[in-house]
């Protein structure tokens, strides 16, 4: 997994509460059996004016030129500015697969779904949340000023404004242990193997029917 | 010290370890795997030189991708049709059983849980879909995981958690006539908000989640997701009992008695204390149907689509503007006079036999009305299918003009042949309303199977209090 420290990054704002990942990645390019490549259908149907499908060229699809990741100004972006309950609904880890393959290190909302947010740190992206006041103030500070990036430091446990301003964030210490050092989670549990034995031969006796 | 909720009984009987900052290694009894979430971590493993540390832990099948019309010539789509082999790959390399396409058990990984005693009480139960919060109707731990976690669970067994808080949901009294689990489901939703959830698991509990099957609590624990809880609950009691005994991966014998006694205690006592307590009359529940993209754009048959200019903030203002857009609806317009062009009846939520018991109720003797293009029955697996056929269902369905269906997750995500064409409005027994999830520009109502059937028989949503 990419290891996260600092990043430096072009913000791009997504002014929709409730974001789904079925919106993030839509159904059809769950079929892949791959990992990668999802990236230029990151939220498809908002994108495109057509209707995409897995293995279909995505460079001559009409673009709905609204849609604010098309705006010329956005191109590049690589900090996701959302509202609340971003990533709700199926637990499909595409979506983070998506947003990363399409330059997305760090995302920052006024709240996220459990089971998105725990995806998002499997997979080398940042997600931070941010008093709903000041993600408020972030689009708009966004919005009026182009070529707004924000600075995020994970060991500092900071987001910095172009103005300087640093705005500090909570993150759980182990995850931003294995996300600063892109350490991979099942070498770690790996290293519990005696502990885990030894629950599963106690188990064993007390609850023989769910062995074998 | 206060008495434990179901939830700390389940957790504390899965810790395997804890670290210092509380982080703790939670042992996993049921690892349920499907076609989808599954290809990239059995790669993963395969790149490791690992395999599953418990093969017998784990069953998969595929639900996605299956064509709900005639199997005999496999998978029509390409694409689907490799997923659901490298499914059958997998499962064959590493030795995890596996009800393949053919198989009558074949059916939705949610419904076939439970019905193979697969799913038991006290379990901790995982799956790479967020809709495992079902199998917590058994008193179980239940919540959906991700990719990069169904590689952790099958190459560990374990998975590194935070206890989450706890929320009891307390309905008391009793359902009206024609009120559902569904129905329940999208009302607690509606006033929890579809992120209320979030970081919690919710318990549901209350003389009138007493007084549900288990089928309504696999419903009522399905949507627990919807309201942004990774993992909803309900405590045993004999009714859970009486649904466990004689599945055919029930314990049986002594076992079965030591089990038993243990999943007698799975409740929380009395003088627990949770995180938060929400109330509900169920007396006051009336059939709900969703009118936006949210699941908690709901309100009851009985009310109107909303003016976003009555919305309690400008976010929720801008999001229910967008949502009538979308739906193509006008605030004001009463549920009753919504007309509809496909129906599905089905999904992990709502296609076990009790809710094509309901929905067979309200189709018998009527007909589709003539503007309905469609309305799918799909079974939750084949042995409800069975048991529906033994029943005649299958004949009331057919006779007032359905179609009866193979097993699978069907037009609840449309990833195989079943969907919306833009623009078609449906009534639903799925979960999810969002934009595009039963086919791109397509409008889901979520209902109860008795509304849904009700809807196809009208052309418009009823209120099947009046049938």
């Amino acid at each position: 997994m990419q290891a996260f420290t600092v990043h430096d990054g072009l913000v791009v704002p997504l002014d929709r509460a409730n974001v789904d990942t079925d919106a993030i990645i839509p159904k059809q390019f769950l079929k892949s059996i791959k990992r990668s490549g999802f990236g230029p259908n990151l939220f498809d149907e908002w994108r495109y004016l057509d209707h995409g499908e897995p293995g279909k060229s995505n460079h001559d699809r009409p673009l709905n030129t609204e849609f604010v990741l098309n705006q010329p100004r956005y191109q590049g972006a690589s900090v996701l500015l959302a509202r609340e309950n971003f990533g709700c609904g199926s637990s499909r880890e595409h979506a983070p697969w998506a947003l990363e393959d399409y330059g997305m290190r760090a995302i920052i909302a006024p709240s996220f779904a459990d089971i998105f947010y725990n995806n998002c740190f499997k997979n080398g992206i940042l997600p931070i949340v941010l008093d709903a006041q000041i993600v408020d103030r972030l689009f708009r500070e966004c919005g009026t000023n182009e070529g707004y990036a924000l600075t995020v430091d994970l060991d500092k446990q900071t987001v910095t404004t172009p103005t300087g301003e640093t705005i500090p964030f909570d993150v759980d210490a182990g995850r931003k242990h294995r996300l600063l050092n892109g350490l991979d989670d099942i070498g770690l549990t790996l290293l519990q193997a005696d502990r885990i034995k030894a629950y599963e031969e106690r188990r064993k006796q007390d609850a023989p029917w769910l062995f074998g | 010290m206060p008495g434990q909720t179901l939830f700390q009984k389940l957790w504390d009987a899965h810790v395997v370890h804890i670290e210092a900052d509380g982080t703790t290694l939670l042992y996993i009894d049921r690892h349920l795997v499907h076609e989808v979430t599954s290809p990239q971590a059995f790669e993963g493993l395969k790149l490791a030189r690992r395999i599953p540390r418990r093969a017998d832990a784990a069953i998969a099948v595929p639900d996605h991708n299956v064509p709900t019309t005639d199997r005999s010539q496999g998978i029509a789509d390409p694409v689907s049709r490799l997923q659901v082999e490298t499914l059958d790959a997998n499962c064959a390399e590493f030795g995890i059983t596996e009800f393949r396409m053919d198989d009558i058990r074949q059916g939705i990984v949610h419904v076939i849980g439970p019905e193979e005693g697969l799913t038991l009480p006290g379990m901790t139960v995982v799956c790479g879909d967020s809709h495992t919060s079902t199998h917590g109707a058994f008193g179980a731990l239940a919540f959906g995981i991700g990719t990069s976690e169904v590689e952790h669970v099958l190459a560990t067994q374990c998975l590194w958690q935070k206890p989450s808080k706890t929320m009891l949901v307390k309905v008391e009294g009793q359902l009206g006539r024609g009120v559902t689990a569904k129905d329940i489901a999208l009302a607690v939703i509606g006033e929890i908000g579809t992120a209320g959830g979030t970081g919690y698991a919710i318990e549901f509990g209350g003389s009138a989640i007493r007084a549900l099957s288990m089928e309504g609590r696999m419903t009522l624990c399905n949507m627990a997701i919807e309201a942004g809880a990774r993992a909803g609950m309900v405590a045993v009691d004999q009714t859970t009992i009486d649904y466990v005994k004689g599945r055919p991966y029930a314990p049986k014998g002594e076992t079965w008695d030591k089990a038993v006694t243990w999943w007698n205690t799975l409740h929380s006592d009395a003088d627990a204390q949770f995180d938060r307590v929400v109330e509900l009359d169920a007396t006051r529940i009336a059939p709900q149907v969703t009118w936006g993209t949210s699941p908690e754009m709901v309100t009851t048959v009985t009310g109107r689509v909303p003016d976003p200019a009555d919305a309690p903030s400008e976010t929720k203002r801008h999001d229910w503007a967008r949502a009538l857009e979308y739906m193509g609806l006008a605030a004001g317009t009463p549920i009753t006079a919504i007309a509809i062009d496909k129906i599905f009846i089905g999904s992990c939520t709502n296609s076990r036999i009790e809710d094509l018991r309901e929905a067979a109720a309200v189709a018998k003797g009527r007909k589709v009305a003539p503007g309905v293009k469609l309305a799918l029955v799909v079974p939750g697996s084949g042995l409800v299918k069975r048991q529906a056929e033994q029943e005649g269902l299958d004949v009331v369905f057919r006779d007032a003009g359905f179609e009866w269906r193979e097993p699978g997750c069907s037009m609840c995500l449309a990833m195989n042949a079943d969907r919306l064409e833009p623009g078609e409005r449906c009534a639903s027994t799925s979960n999810r309303n969002f934009e595009g999830r039963q086919g791109q520009g397509g409008r889901t109502h979520l209902v109860s199977p008795a509304m849904a059937a009700a809807a196809a028989c009208a052309g418009r949503f009823v209120d099947v209090r009046d049938l």
